[in-house]
């Protein structure tokens, strides 16, 4: 009977314990599992929100989380994100073990996309998630490695 | 903390606390405590859906009546073009105009007309090429509501363009002025609405420091009255001016229909209008010039104090549209004036959002309460029943850690609490003094399922 009362979660919020204080957010991302997209960026907007960071901020960082979320999801075979929100800036970090991208700088151009038709014929891999992220972000950092996977880190000032 | 004005409220004696109206709100603005519902005003956009659900007609808008004519001079009545929509197809507009008259009226204004400036106006404002794309309609009052409580960040795409009825308010009472030779103050002018929000609007319009308005009347406490004086009518003498665009208004996609082929996108029903703007923050929706959002679905046909079915409204204004449209010639259509259009586009007016999510002022404070909200939300058993009043467990979550709420208020979490007391009595209750025992003592150690178990057993 107990069972019915378990929530399915995929992310949990753990307060910070050696930084001064934050909240770390970790969220699992699976491959292909487009219905959960826009979760993990929903949950982070909200509580940003709920910190009283103001709304054009909050919507840098949601967009930041997005687009990560749907990298991992539609390249990556899926990955983990970590967002770190500290009282003047939330960092996120996403890794995962996917194809890597071979040529970073051209994946940093706008329309640029390595997409299979099958993504794109459902409107996502407009080649716009990387660059997207770099504008949105205050600072932007991401290391890729072919066959191993793909690393990237965000950070938004209040 | 800062007061709003609502024209959607609870009557008391009616309410039976059954957390309809919580469930359905967008705005999760709605507590049941004490048995009755409580509207947390900074949340309430005054959509009307919690009147819509409330099986015991428990929720109201409060509007105008007929009787406060009598502290002007002379009124002037505002027909909306979903009015039109509340009438067979075959009863002319005309007749619908001068029945509305008769209720008491000096002069009736069409606010299809102020739709077709309206339309001119955002027209004109899409032709530039320097603003930010897509444009959000701002003609529906609720929806404008909406986006500042729930997506502040989109304030600067919201169209600078005045509501249809705020300019037809605005040309009517300069009319008045001009026919009756009285001042301004002596003019009363009224919407017959189909909504909540523009009695709202009225009171505490958002971009404009005063309403042109006088106040609103809701359409369906008139519609018997205004049947009755229609049918009575031998002839009708208020001609209409306004066109199918304008009148197109009254239901979803009408007043993107005058925006030629631009590339627009229709959202009708709050959570449809809440999505699209949920898109539009995430930065998805780059190819589209302008969004019209409607609160209601259907358009403004489907307005909570509309008389008639939203789809039996619906099919007699398309019916209607169809033959104005087809009896239209550009000889015929009243041109749009220029002036009026200047009037209409408020460019670089400032309009404030409605922060209602944080949780504290200190930001160091809000982290450990959305920590205590995610371990209290974990001992919920994420049904969202409603039953505690509030709308979702998460909700719930947020009461309890802001100090509106008990754990207690669950009734799962209560009954564990009860069961978890209960079992603790049972296990008192079987402990003897060990002198007493050797063999029952045994039962001491043993475990709850076993202890259960044996309870069964011996029936």
């Amino acid at each position: 009977m107990r069972k019915v009362w378990r929530l399915v979660r995929r992310w949990q919020v753990r307060v910070l314990k050696n930084e001064s204080t934050g909240l770390l957010l970790e969220f699992s991302l699976e491959h292909y599992r487009f219905e959960t997209a826009g979760e993990a960026s929903s949950k982070v907007k909200q509580v940003v929100r709920q910190l009283g960071v103001d709304a054009q901020t909050a919507r840098r960082i949601s967009v930041c989380a997005y687009e990560a979320e749907l990298n991992a999801i539609i390249h990556a075979f899926g990955g983990k994100m970590k967002v770190r929100v500290l009282p003047d800036r939330t960092e996120l970090e996403v890794t995962d073990e996917g194809p890597g991208i071979p040529d970073v700088e051209a994946a940093m151009r706008e329309g640029f996309s390595t997409a299979p038709d099958n993504i794109r014929e459902l409107g996502f891999g407009a080649g716009m998630g990387l660059p997207n992220m770099k504008r949105s972000a205050d600072e932007f950092e991401i290391k890729s490695t072919p066959g191993q996977g793909t690393w990237i880190r965000m950070m938004v000032r209040y | 903390m800062e007061k709003y004005y609502h024209s959607v409220r609870l009557l008391n004696e009616r309410c039976i606390g059954c957390v309809s109206c919580a469930r359905h709100c967008p705005t999760e603005a709605i507590r049941v405590r004490g048995g009755k519902a409580r509207i947390t005003e900074s949340r309430c956009i005054d959509c009307g859906e919690c009147i819509r659900y409330c099986p015991n007609h428990a929720k109201t808008a409060v509007t105008d009546s007929l009787e406060d004519l009598q502290n002007y001079t002379y009124n002037v009545a505002l027909a909306a073009p979903s009015l039109y929509a509340q009438f067979d197809k075959n009863i002319p507009v005309e007749k619908i105009l001068t029945g509305l008259r008769t209720l008491g009226f000096d002069q009736v204004a069409e606010v299809a007309r102020g739709a077709e400036i309206a339309t001119a106006a955002l027209r004109e404002y899409l032709a530039k090429p320097d603003i930010k794309r897509p444009v959000i309609s701002s003609a529906c009052p609720a929806s404008v509501r909406l986006l500042l409580v729930k997506y502040p960040e989109l304030i600067e795409y919201l169209s600078p363009v005045d509501a249809p009825v705020e300019i037809a308010a605005r040309i009517a009472r300069e009319e008045a002025v001009r026919a009756s030779g009285l001042p301004a103050e002596s003019i009363g002018v009224w919407f017959i609405t189909p909504c909540p929000a523009k009695m709202t609007a009225v009171l505490e319009p958002i971009g404009v420091a005063k309403s042109a308005l006088t106040g609103t009347i809701s359409m369906i406490s008139i519609y018997g009255e205004l049947l009755k004086s229609i049918s009575g009518l031998e002839s009708a003498e208020v001609a209409p001016l306004a066109s199918a665009e304008g009148v197109g208004w009254a239901i979803a996609g009408g007043e993107a229909g005058g925006l030629g082929d631009a590339k627009i996108l229709v959202a009708h029903g709050i959570r449809n209008v809440s999505n699209i703007m949920e898109q539009l923050a995430l930065g998805k929706l780059n190819d589209v010039d302008f969004i019209e959002c409607l609160s209601c679905a259907g358009g403004c046909i489907g307005g909570p104090l509309t008389a008639v079915n939203r789809f039996v409204a619906e099919n007699s204004i398309k019916q209607r549209l169809k033959r104005m449209r087809s009896e239209e010639t550009a000889e015929n259509r009243q041109p749009v004036e220029a002036a009026q259009v200047r009037i209409a586009l408020r460019e670089g007016r400032s309009i404030e959002p409605r922060p209602v999510l944080k949780l504290d002022d200190d930001i160091v404070v809000a982290m450990q309460k959305i920590e205590l909200i995610d371990d209290t939300l974990k001992r919920l058993p994420g049904l969202d029943c409603g039953s505690c009043g509030s709308p979702t467990c998460r909700a719930l979550a947020e009461d309890i850690v802001q100090g509106t709420a008990s754990e207690t208020d669950c009734v799962f979490r209560l009954r564990e609490m009860v069961r978890d007391l209960a079992q603790e009595m049972v296990n008192l209750s079987e402990k003897l003094p060990p002198s007493l025992t050797t063999e029952i003592g045994m039962k001491d150690q043993m475990e709850p399922s076993r202890l259960r178990k044996n309870r069964m057993e011996r029936g």
